[in-house]
């Protein structure tokens, strides 16, 4: 059994909206609506979905960024979703987070080597100046930069090297789990590899646990050990990667990649469009959150939410479709959106 | 490939500052002149700006007196030199406190929620009276001295600047590397140290600007309505009230404290506007 | 071999700015053309120029400080040489524009209707009780359910995806001869994405426009287009019809760019290899490079490299490539 870093149950943020003479609440975002997941040491789990679907709000709660609605997070054996924060701060070193905007990420008044050396010193982790040098340089190390751009100022360095320096500082309080919040998306394709494999890299190397938020799919199965997809602020299907991406059993799932572009000319694959668009998180549809946009859609969908259960193998999934036996599920009798082959 | 325009050299130095940012250099300029007038007006060629010569009444410009002479026979030209000192005073004394106090206050109220409810509502409240309203309101209970005009004016001003700062300071909060600084233990005390406070003095320099020449100008008007400079020390406000009388007569009176106070006003807002292309970055990649 | 007649034909397009600290040589001697009907992909990294290309092409660069050199051919005239008047009268009309970010390219105070109408009235002299029936029409051509409510309602009314299918009604409505597609589909979610390119295909079976598509995803370009000019540093470095490029790419950079995006499914085939890297940044433009562009992150890059620029030349049927390197295959 290999160590749990992070365990998340049920976890729920709701946004108020303020509205009226008096900033009284008329409603609630539903961002994120009970998600639960854990992630084990030295693994990355993704969490996919589109723009809205509260994956990015996740991450910033797990991170203790805001106060929860509701849920139990557990760090390293520790619950800390209620913990008050001078309590929580020492063990924050244990999570740390790289943003997806290498621009807005650092603070543009303060040199690298003050950047890097914030963490170490919150944190206690360096005994005196010559260490702290030490340290930082070997941060720099790290992340493949070379140790004399410590001296100088972020706008100096290009988009590529800001999201290196911003992985440096994640990696300065030696965390034992790193939150990628869009971490590689705002960065050009060959840029986007070279962080790609240094992610890689510093787990293999670090035992590093990672929850990695994208909405790139092509990338997170390169990188991803088992992946959660979100849909309108619940979690839809948990698997493996290569269970998932070889034979999703919810129909977004199926549809999310069946719309992924991919690169092969003339790829023969069946594609799965959905119609419409997502529905407003301060109204959740009833029933299953997916049926406006279903194609197997049915009754049952529109009444009875389908609880994320599993269909075997540690394969779970929300979908009345997995009831059926497996000749009468769609999901099921066709070739995965995944398998290709060029033309 | 043949290039299709000439080619730019970047040039350093003073000359490279001036293609760069214009406003800021012209600006720059006229402001040390107001400056150099201000703090030098007694080594250029002025004489005591409060003598009087009965005999010398209202004369036109003339060697004798380069601006003229007022209804008292006080030589305009040394009333306006020395009036510098006190639009200069009042206009840097205000921009000053203002900032340092609508900082703080800015500061308190983006990060306290329960501070921030009872003091924007104190804010609206100061910002529903026309400020130069307030002025005269509050010059009103005291007695006129350059002192009392400042306090006053400052006081007029902090509602505008808290707002501003704590707009700043919230979305600023908001950021990622502020976000990354709270997940890496920093406490909060540091964070607005470090974090907030440096990337809110840029737009804070630029509004003080403003806020400078803003004050330039009420003081003018405090001056001319005689609710602010004591009429014993010269200011461009009460040269231009005194000279409003013969407006029509003898228009050089009022005519070159105006010149003197348009030209400073404008020097100021020309610096700040050049601060802004500077500080934007938006901005700041056009020419 | 493709008959159909040329289009657009851009020789040697020079798109250069005036900046504070030189001249930036954002588009450097790019010459491509498109033929009725085609359409052309232009693929790059962020600051290659594919963008700037297309804003040249409708004289959408503000001069100065930017100047446009070179020759841009469209139905028989020079659009650089064209009066400002008379290129009004090409722009929206037989030129038209879809931008990436479908929210700041629509005027917030006026209904959808009036923004599509407003192409017609302006180009075609139409009623403006006609532009309301064809705006109508062209909503429904674009796949949006109920047209006759949605063409009264504002941009902030619609969603994400129906936006850009009305940045898209409005480009067709003049039944312009070329779109050019200025990243269109980057800003929106897979799926919107996946309904945006369907409709996109469709549409140039119905409409027939000619199509030059800006990207940087590489999984667009396959979808969709049908010839593929990639760009580096302001230069084009390759070009080659889609499935050519994909499966033999010449170009050192070409290369570079397909081996650094993983495959959906790529966990699949058990290919869970390593993305290849183009080590390196992008050489600044405002310096002039003698030899070829790509030589400071290539890795086949010689001294000979450093020093001459490479020719586009013919390396198969069809496909040129600029590199002294690249190997050549018998026509």
């Amino acid at each position: 059994m290999s160590q749990r870093i992070l365990e998340v149950a049920d976890l729920k943020k709701h946004f108020p909206i303020r509205g009226g003479l008096f900033g009284t609440t008329v409603g609630n975002v539903y961002a994120v609506d009970g998600v639960s997941f854990h992630i084990d040491k030295g693994e990355t789990l993704s969490l996919v979905g589109e723009s809205g679907c509260g994956k990015s709000t996740v991450g910033k709660a797990v991170l203790r960024l805001f106060p929860l609605t509701a849920g139990r997070v557990v760090l390293n054996g520790t619950r800390i979703d209620d913990m008050p924060s001078g309590t929580l701060r020492p063990l924050r070193r244990q999570m740390q987070v790289v943003f997806q905007d290498p621009f807005s990420s650092l603070n543009p008044r303060m040199r690298v080597k003050d950047i890097l050396a914030e963490p170490i010193r919150n944190f206690g982790l360096a005994k005196g100046g010559a260490d702290m040098d030490r340290r930082v340089a070997e941060l720099m190390d790290k992340v493949r930069l070379p140790r004399d751009a410590v001296h100088r100022w972020p706008h100096e360095f290009s988009g590529g090297q800001r999201q290196r320096i911003g992985i440096a500082r994640a990696l300065a309080a030696d965390p034992d789990l790193i939150v990628c919040d869009e971490a590689v998306s705002a960065l050009d394709v060959s840029v986007k590899a070279q962080i790609v494999n240094l992610l890689q890299d510093l787990q293999s190397e670090l035992g590093l646990a990672m929850l990695f938020i994208s909405h790139d799919l092509a990338i997170v199965e390169h990188m991803t050990h088992r992946v959660a997809v979100m849909y309108l602020g619940k979690i839809v299907e948990v698997a493996d990667r290569r269970t998932l991406f070889g034979q999703p059993r919810h129909p977004y799932t199926e549809a999310l990649l069946s719309a992924v572009p991919v690169p092969v000319p003339g790829a023969a694959r069946e594609r799965v469009v959905l119609q419409g668009d997502v529905p407003s998180p301060i109204k959740p549809p009833p029933g299953c959150r997916f049926h406006t946009r279903c194609p197997y859609a049915f009754d049952r969908c529109r009444v009875e939410e389908p609880p994320l259960a599993d269909t075997g193998g540690g394969h779970l999934a929300a979908c009345h479709l997995n009831d059926r036996p497996a000749a009468a599920n769609p999901l099921l009798n066709k070739a995965p959106p995944t398998a290709f082959r060029a033309a | 490939m043949p290039d299709i325009l000439p080619d730019v050299k970047p040039r350093a130095g003073f000359l490279g500052f001036l293609r760069r940012h214009p406003t800021i250099a012209i600006g720059g300029v006229l402001l040390m002149l107001m400056l150099f007038v201000a703090i030098f007006a007694p080594f250029l060629w002025t004489r005591d700006p409060t003598a009087l010569a009965p005999a010398l009444r209202t004369r036109e410009p003339s060697a004798q007196f380069w601006f003229g002479s007022d209804m008292l026979g006080r030589d305009v030209y040394s009333r306006v030199l020395y009036g510098a000192r006190v639009s200069l005073l009042v206009g840097f004394s205000v921009a000053i406190l203002a900032s340092a106090i609508g900082l703080f206050i800015g500061l308190t109220s983006g990060f306290n929620r329960i501070a921030d409810s009872i003091i924007m509502r104190i804010m609206d409240g100061m910002m529903s009276i026309p400020s130069i309203l307030l002025a005269i309101a509050l010059m009103a209970l005291t007695r006129g001295s350059v002192q009392n005009v400042i306090l006053a004016i400052t006081i007029a001003e902090i509602p505008r600047v808290s707002r501003l700062v704590r707009g700043v300071v919230l979305s600023l909060r908001e950021q990622p590397y502020v976000e990354a600084a709270v997940a890496s233990g920093t406490r909060t005390p540091a964070i607005i140290l470090k974090h907030i406070l440096p990337n809110t003095l840029a737009p804070l320099t630029v509004q003080a600007t403003y806020i400078c020449a803003a004050a330039m100008i009420t003081e003018a008007i405090l001056s001319f309505i005689g609710a602010g400079t004591p009429p014993i020390i010269p200011s461009w406000g009460n040269i231009m009230a005194e000279g409003r009388a013969l407006w029509q007569v003898k228009p050089y009176i009022v005519f070159f404290p105006a010149v003197f106070l348009s030209i400073t006003v404008l020097a100021v807002n020309l610096v700040g506007d050049g601060l802004r292309d500077a500080i934007d970055p938006r901005l700041a990649k056009r020419l | 071999m493709d008959n159909r007649p040329v289009l657009l034909d851009v020789e040697n397009l020079q798109t250069h700015f005036r900046t504070m600290d030189g001249v930036n040589r954002a588009v450097d001697g790019v010459s491509f053309s498109v033929r009725s009907g085609e359409t052309l992909a232009i693929v790059g990294e962020s600051g290659c120029g594919k963008s700037v290309t297309a804003m040249s092409i409708l004289r959408l660069i503000p001069e100065p400080p930017g100047k446009i050199a070179g020759a841009i051919r469209f139905g028989g005239r020079d659009l650089l040489k064209l009066s400002d008047r008379e290129m009004r009268q090409i722009r929206g009309n037989e030129i038209s524009m879809i931008f990436q970010e479908p929210m700041t390219s629509l005027n917030p105070v006026l209904t959808v209707g009036r923004q599509i109408g407003e192409t017609l009235r302006l180009h075609q002299g139409m009623s403006a009780g006609k532009a309301e029936e064809r705006a109508v029409e062209m909503l429904r051509l674009v796949g949006i359910p109920e047209p006759g409510r949605r063409v009264r309602e504002y941009p902030h009314q619609l969603s994400g995806g129906m936006r850009q299918r009305v940045m898209i009604a409005i480009a067709l409505a003049c039944n312009p001869k070329l779109l050019i597609a200025d990243e269109p589909t980057t800003a929106l979610d897979v799926t919107i994405q996946a309904q945006i390119l369907d409709l996109m295909r469709d549409l140039k079976t119905s409409v027939g426009a000619a199509i030059v598509l800006i990207t940087h995803d590489l999984g667009v370009v396959a979808e969709v287009a049908e010839r593929v000019v990639v760009m580096y540093a302001g230069k084009k470095v390759e070009e080659a019809p889609v499935g050519e490029l994909f499966r033999r790419p010449k170009h050192p950079y070409t290369q570079g760019l397909l081996g650094s995006v993983p495959r959906l499914g790529s966990s699949l085939t058990g290919e869970t290899t390593r993305l290849a890297e183009i080590p390196g940044l992008v050489p600044s433009l405002k310096q002039k490079i003698p030899g070829c562009v790509f030589a400071s992150r290539c890795p086949k890059a010689t001294d000979f490299c450093v020093a001459v620029a490479p020719a586009l030349e013919p390396k198969a049927p069809a496909h040129v490539a600029a590199c002294h390197y690249a190997e050549k295959e018998a026509a």
